[in-house]
């Protein structure tokens, strides 16, 4: 098993750089943060001083160079905007997305597991049909256009959400919960149900019941088990993804995330901040990467020992 | 310990008990996309205590289904529409689910015949063979991992104790099957249903898996029930036998009786296809034609078209099994004809 991680550590260390140094270029095609910054009467003189104290007067190169060492020691540098370290507010941003998509993918897979489930075990049946059109409409609703309803008919019209912001009770989850969960939820259920019909068909399924397996052992016990794993690279992708949908959700529902905060930065040409939160977000979807390898090795050994040398 | 070669019983008991398992005119229906299909139809036989059964048949004559049918694991797609099955003298075919759950493993037990997708292969084999101690004995998940570790050692698996951690991928189709075996005799039931046991396997390890079968039924006193399309299968390892054609029972009786003189014409064409049986330099018989699409099987005799003995009664009448001799019947208007031969 530790091999097995230290080469998905290790396989997942090359595009990391890729990801840097493409952040990087990127950022600077987005304009000049001299223009932004400084009123339009700035002299020239002005101008050459404010680009020298943050190191925009240097050949690209040569900021590239910089930026490189000093992220060899964990520097990320600090916000145009507000002079604080870039990876502090990166960091100070995270938890917020973390839970929204944490308890997001929760819901979305305990709810998909058990309509997934009742529905490929009667396939056809009316829970079935309930269950395809459900998760189909879900999967295929935009997700901005499900937050402005939302805002409109929850918020405006009946007044009972709040509209934006994170202050107050529970009700300012639902409708980013909601907002993010209906895609990844809508495609679960129609992975999950999918892979229980073929696993509840599956010549294991029936030998289990010859054994007098009870109908809870053979679903959860075998049939699911087998389902899992589909299920689980299904779910890693949505997880993935929600990142996307953050973006989308917190802007929208003022979600003080590492979404909005992307944006604000891109908007306001902060560049260190910019990289440092793409870099994050990066880390943390090769971590997530690996975490879903881990448990596909873990639920099936057939992936161990397929791992290439 | 390893499966020693002791045959099977073989010796009818005086004063025959009840047998163990009895089916009587075992109806199944099929729901297709146009109609109703009848894959097996009024299907009986019987099996004692330590005997063997073999159902023997063709490709789609419907043996599988009547094994599945008896064992209560039918597809979705088909169901009993008709008939009784008996073990122990208690009729099962009528039972709930959960009634029939309770005697699968310890009274009626199957052997699929796909070794190779019958095992889960996202849990070890311990787990697997542990399960019937688990689900009927109530043993905790140690002591029926050591009894699955025992199961497996009695089923000739080297290494059981080590090999319980592996998964199905990591052991041979014989191995594999020696387990599905292992499992299925777990609580030692009273009949065991072994369909098509060793189809996907090489010759010599058929026989080791044949084997294992008839020393397991020599230590438990199983009745056992053989699911086949290979003759030699049958006359090595059947005491008696009941010939399946098109969903039908068309002879039954012991197997060196039914073999030496079959009293229905599909038995000695299928016997006549022995190559071991034809004389040197003539061309190998063969049963002219196929067998009839289940659609499309005929008001009379379910025989007839392939029939060299065929006549005007068969195409009018269907026969019904008629005693040919002691313990022996056959469903055929002509058999006094074949008994002249």
């Amino acid at each position: 098993m530790l091999t097995f991680l230290r080469r998905r550590v290790v396989s997942s260390a090359i595009p990391l750089v890729f990801v840097v140094l493409g952040v990087f270029c990127l950022a600077r095609l987005t304009g000049n943060p001299v223009n932004l910054y400084l009123p339009l009467s700035a002299t020239p003189e002005q101008r050459a001083e404010f680009a020298a104290a943050h190191g925009f007067d240097q050949p690209i190169v040569t900021q590239l160079a910089d930026y490189l060492t000093s992220l060899l020691v964990l520097d990320f540098g600090e916000s145009l905007r507000t002079g604080q370290p870039a990876a502090e507010m990166v960091l100070a941003a995270f938890p917020a997305t973390l839970q929204l998509a944490g308890v997001t993918m929760l819901i979305a897979i305990a709810g998909a597991v058990l309509l997934g489930c009742a529905a490929a075990y009667r396939p056809n049946s009316l829970a079935d049909r309930v269950a395809s059109i459900l998760s189909m409409t879900a999967a295929s609703i935009p997700d901005f256009w499900f937050a402005i309803m939302g805002v409109l008919v929850f918020g405006v019209t009946l007044e009972w959400l709040p509209t934006s912001g994170v202050s107050g009770g529970p009700e300012v989850w639902i409708l980013p919960i909601a907002t993010l969960l209906i895609r990844p939820f809508g495609v679960l259920v129609q992975v999950v149900r999918g892979a229980m019909v073929t696993a509840l068909a599956a010549p294991y399924t029936k030998v289990a019941r010859s054994k007098g397996a009870s109908e809870k052992r053979v679903v959860f016990g075998h049939a699911l088990r087998n389902a899992a794993m589909p299920a689980l690279t299904v779910a890693g992708d949505l997880t993935i993804g929600l990142v996307n949908g953050a973006v989308v959700v917190e802007t929208i529902f003022g979600w003080p995330g590492i979404g909005k905060l992307m944006i604000d930065s891109i908007l306001q040409r902060d560049f260190a901040v910019l990289q440092a939160a793409v870099l994050i977000t990066a880390l943390t979807i090769f971590a997530l990467n690996i975490l879903i390898d881990v448990c596909y090795a873990l639920l099936d050994s057939r992936v161990r020992q397929t791992v290439p040398a | 310990m390893t499966p020693t070669t002791a045959p099977p019983a073989r010796q009818p008991e005086p004063g025959a008990p009840p047998p163990a398992l009895r089916v009587e005119g075992l109806t199944v229906d099929l729901t297709t996309p146009t109609g109703e299909l009848r894959a097996v139809d009024g299907v009986g036989f019987s099996v004692h205590k330590g005997r063997t059964l073999a159902l023997l048949g063709e490709s789609g004559c419907g043996k599988s289904m009547t094994a599945q049918a008896v064992v209560g694991l039918l597809d979705p797609v088909a169901r009993v529409t008709g008939g009784t099955a008996h073990v122990n003298g208690t009729e099962v075919l009528g039972l709930s689910r959960s009634q029939r759950a309770r005697l699968a493993g310890p009274v009626l037990s199957i052997v699929f015949q796909d070794a190779l997708t019958a095992m889960n292969p996202v849990r070890t084999v311990g787990a697997q063979l542990a399960e019937p101690f688990r689900i009927h004995r109530g043993l905790s998940r140690r002591a029926a991992r050591e009894r699955a570790v025992e199961l497996m050692d009695g089923v000739g698996i080297p290494e059981p104790r080590a090999r319980a951690r592996s998964y199905p991928h990591q052991f041979s189709g014989g191995m594999r099957q020696r387990l599905l075996i292992a499992m299925a005799v777990a609580l030692e039931p009273d009949v065991l249903i072994a369909d098509e046991p060793t189809t996907a396997l090489d010759v010599t390890v058929q026989a080791q898996v044949m084997e294992l079968l008839a020393d397991l039924q020599a230590r438990q006193g199983m009745a056992l029930v053989l699911i086949t399309h290979d003759l030699a299968v049958v006359a090595e390892h059947a005491d008696e036998v009941a010939v399946m054609y098109a969903g039908h029972v068309v002879e039954t009786g012991p197997v060196t009786e039914v073999f030496t003189h079959p009293r229905h014409p599909y038995t000695r064409g299928l016997l006549d296809s022995v190559p071991e049986r034809a004389a040197k330099g003539r061309p190998l018989h063969a049963v002219p034609g196929s067998p009839p699409e289940l659609g499309s099987i005929p008001t009379g005799c379910v025989f007839q078209s392939r029939c060299p003995l065929a006549a005007d009664v068969c195409a009018a009448e269907r026969p019904r099994p008629r005693p040919t001799g002691p313990s022996r019947a056959a469903a055929c208007h002509r058999s006094e004809e074949l008994a002249s031969d």
